[in-house]
């Protein structure tokens, strides 16, 4: 069942009462929350997501709450709580909505070590996927809201799980967190795309959600194998540009991008290093969004001339 | 009974597990018992997350405990592990599953000087700063301050004996120490003989006031007790060894709740020695009440009315057990209303995980000692890439 068929009154019912058990691709969470600000924006950004039937498994319960207290009006804060503890500290109430997505981030790069998980976006076309690792600042997220509008599809926005079995992607189709100046780009770029209020004076600046494209959250259940690494690098007045990349090089970035490498220990260094033997790994510098649309999408047929697999 | 659970069974379970810091070990008992491929596939992942966590733990205690051999080697001071750090390097039941947040041993205390300037001097710093904290430690606990590493965060617990000396039943650390074993590696590096290492598990346990990991210590005291009770003459070794050393009390409540709790059948010596320990009935009947509820993991589902009042009890217990009680008290206002001073230290540490953890926009509530992180079990600090 959709989110969307609940409508508003039966989502209210549920976040303010045994909770919303709202499934994220592999994950199922259970939400509560009675902010109305976040009531609203999961309606807006979750609206074609699967909600569990079955209301007896979560894999991580959260909620937004407002502190008792003086903090309740005086600079109203929200507080993420993690099963009744709270991992951080209480954020202003106007920031309630990213805090819901910044917390369940949280939840899979704490808890999910049956995946390595790295600090990338990735995208997917004709079966083959594109890590994109970013530090913030990057146009990490910018390119990636683009291109998923424009043919490719959304495997994650901020977390690459890779499966320690077979090195494919788990898609977790979230929606994209944008900041700044790329919220203005992308209202402008993609007239139809669905953002949430912004968020202003967060640790990043002003930040807004981008609804996920429903085919990207239809196939969730659907993995794909990397191959693809790609370094992207947004600069003032560039022309697009890919330049191939160091594997070694790759290697040690993808391992520093990653929430739990450590964690894996060898194992990890294994996974890693297989993903990057496997992919084509580059840089990428743009200014312009539409220009990259050739670039990556001359990637396909590269790939399959390479693999020798058909179109 | 496990493997029949439904979903929403296993959703509670795990949660509890996670706050009690044995899902990892849930893990490993279900796999031992072939169980664990019947286990539904979501809550599985959970299991095997968690054991992939401990493992790595595992490695970074075997690691640790490397790196301060060789620091202390040339000193040739005896080192005692204690704990879970001794659990591990000694291959013993316990080890198996288990997280850790920092590494506990022990030195002879005319040493223990010569070692914190050796461990000072190799980048291991103090948390504490705070001139009570540092006072209080030295004064009335049984180790100095604790050292956490400056660049791998690892917090290192040096003591020098195992119950604090201004307990009302001090514990001579020499006898300690001539009991003890050497593990393999070397003399160096030891452990507790097996009676000495339950007492110690006992006293931390049931005299310490805390119970975050409740849970977690008796089922490790119910692993050492069934690994060891399989050495003829254990029970016996074991009895005297508490009588003599003034331990009697925590080994009673240990044996105890085991049988109670864990339901675990104690043998007859262990019976008899309980029977023959036991407090007048007022007394036991404080003692169940308040440690039946703290020894459950620290979950909401497990929570009653009383859950927090017994808690504190056991808290001010574990001071008055260890301080006079007209130097209880004003601690006890202190601790409540001042909050500890940031060292530098910490606070370039903080930095550090501040940075990082603006790939997640999110600033952590406590920063807690390093390592444990089974889900927010630590209370959890997340463990994060390249600090």
């Amino acid at each position: 069942m959709r989110l969307a068929t609940l409508g508003k009154m039966g989502l209210c019912e549920r976040l303010q009462g045994p909770g919303l058990f709202l499934r994220t691709g592999p994950f199922t969470n259970r939400i509560q929350t009675r902010i109305a600000a976040v009531v609203d924006g999961v309606l807006q950004l979750y609206a074609d997501y699967p909600v569990c039937q079955d209301e007896s498994f979560a894999d991580f319960h959260v909620a937004l709450t407002q502190p008792v207290g003086p903090r309740r009006w005086y600079r109203p804060q929200v507080r993420f709580e993690f099963d009744r503890t709270m991992p951080f500290k209480p954020l202003p109430l106007a920031q309630s909505l990213p805090a819901l997505e910044w917390g369940l981030n949280w939840c899979v790069g704490n808890h999910a070590h049956t995946f390595l998980v790295i600090h990338a976006a990735a995208i997917e076309k004709g079966g083959c996927a594109a890590i994109l690792p970013g530090p913030p600042g990057s146009g990490k997220s910018t390119l990636t809201a683009y291109l998923v509008h424009k043919g490719w599809r959304l495997l994650s926005d901020e977390l690459a799980l890779i499966s320690l079995q077979d090195g494919q992607v788990t898609p977790l189709a979230r929606p994209v967190s944008l900041k700044n100046r790329s919220i203005d780009v992308i209202a402008e770029t993609l007239p139809d795309a669905v953002l949430s209020a912004r968020c202003k004076d967060t640790v990043k600046g002003t930040v807004s959600l981008l609804k996920a494209p429903r085919e990207s959250v239809e196939r969730v259940a659907e993995p794909a194998l990397p191959a693809w690494v790609i370094f992207p690098s947004f600069k003032v007045d560039a022309t697009a540009n890919l330049m191939p990349c160091s594997k070694a090089v790759t290697l040690i970035e993808l391992g520093r991008n990653a929430f739990n490498y450590s964690i894996h220990g060898k194992a990890g260094f294994e996974v890693l290093a297989g993903l990057v033997d496997r992919c084509a790994c580059y840089s990428f510098s743009y200014s312009r969004l539409p220009d990259a649309i050739p670039v990556f999408d001359s990637l396909l047929p590269s790939r399959q001339e390479a693999t020798g697999t058909p179109a | 009974m496990l493997a029949a659970l439904s979903l929403r069974q296993w959703d509670l379970v795990l949660r509890q597990a996670m706050r009690a810091g044995i899902v990892a070990r849930l893990c490993y008992q279900l796999d031992d018992l072939d169980l664990l491929k019947a286990v539904p596939e979501r809550p599985r992942r959970h299991l095997e997350a968690a054991q992939i966590l401990a493992q790595k733990h595992q490695r970074d205690v075997r690691w640790e405990v490397g790196c301060l051999r060789e620091v202390l080697a040339a000193s040739g001071i005896p080192i005692i592990l204690l704990k879970g750090a001794a659990y591990v390097m000694a291959d013993l039941p316990p080890a198996r599953g288990r997280l850790f947040s920092d590494i506990d041993f022990m030195v002879p205390h005319h040493r223990i000087g010569e070692v914190e300037s050796v461990l000072r001097d190799t980048d291991w710093t103090t948390e504490v700063r705070d001139p009570y904290d540092q006072r209080y430690y030295r004064r009335w606990t049984h180790q100095i301050p604790p050292l956490r590493h400056i660049r791998r965060g690892t917090v290192l617990d040096v003591h020098h004996t195992i119950v604090p000396p201004t307990a009302r039943a001090p514990v001579a650390a020499e006898a300690l120490a001539a009991e003890s074993l050497p593990l393999a590696s070397g003399i160096q590096l030891r452990i507790l003989a097996p009676a000495d290492m339950v007492l110690h598990s006992a006293v931390h346990l049931f005299n310490e006031g805390e119970f975050d990991r409740g849970l977690r210590d008796l089922l490790d005291l119910s692993d050492l007790l069934q690994h060891f009770g399989a050495q003829p003459g254990f029970w016996e070794t074991l009895a005297g060894r508490a009588e003599a050393l003034g331990l009697v009390r925590p080994l009673f409540l240990t044996l105890r709740y085991i049988e109670w709790l864990l339901e675990v059948p104690l043998p007859a010596p262990a019976r008899e020695s309980a029977q023959r320990w036991l407090p007048s009935p007022l007394t036991t009947r404080c003692l169940d009440a308040l440690f039946l509820r703290a020894l459950l993991p620290a979950h909401h589902s497990c929570d009653g009315p009383l859950t927090g009042t017994a808690r504190w009890l056991l808290y001010v217990r574990a001071h008055y057990l260890r301080m006079p009680l007209h130097l209880l008290v004003p601690h006890l206002l202190r601790k409540s209303l001042i909050r500890p001073r940031e060292t530098d230290d910490s606070r370039k540490f903080r930095e550090t995980q501040q940075r990082v953890e603006e790939l997640l926009r999110l600033t952590p509530a406590t920063h807690g000692k390093a390592g444990e992180v089974e889900g927010a079990g630590n209370t959890t600090r997340s463990h994060l890439p390249g600090v």
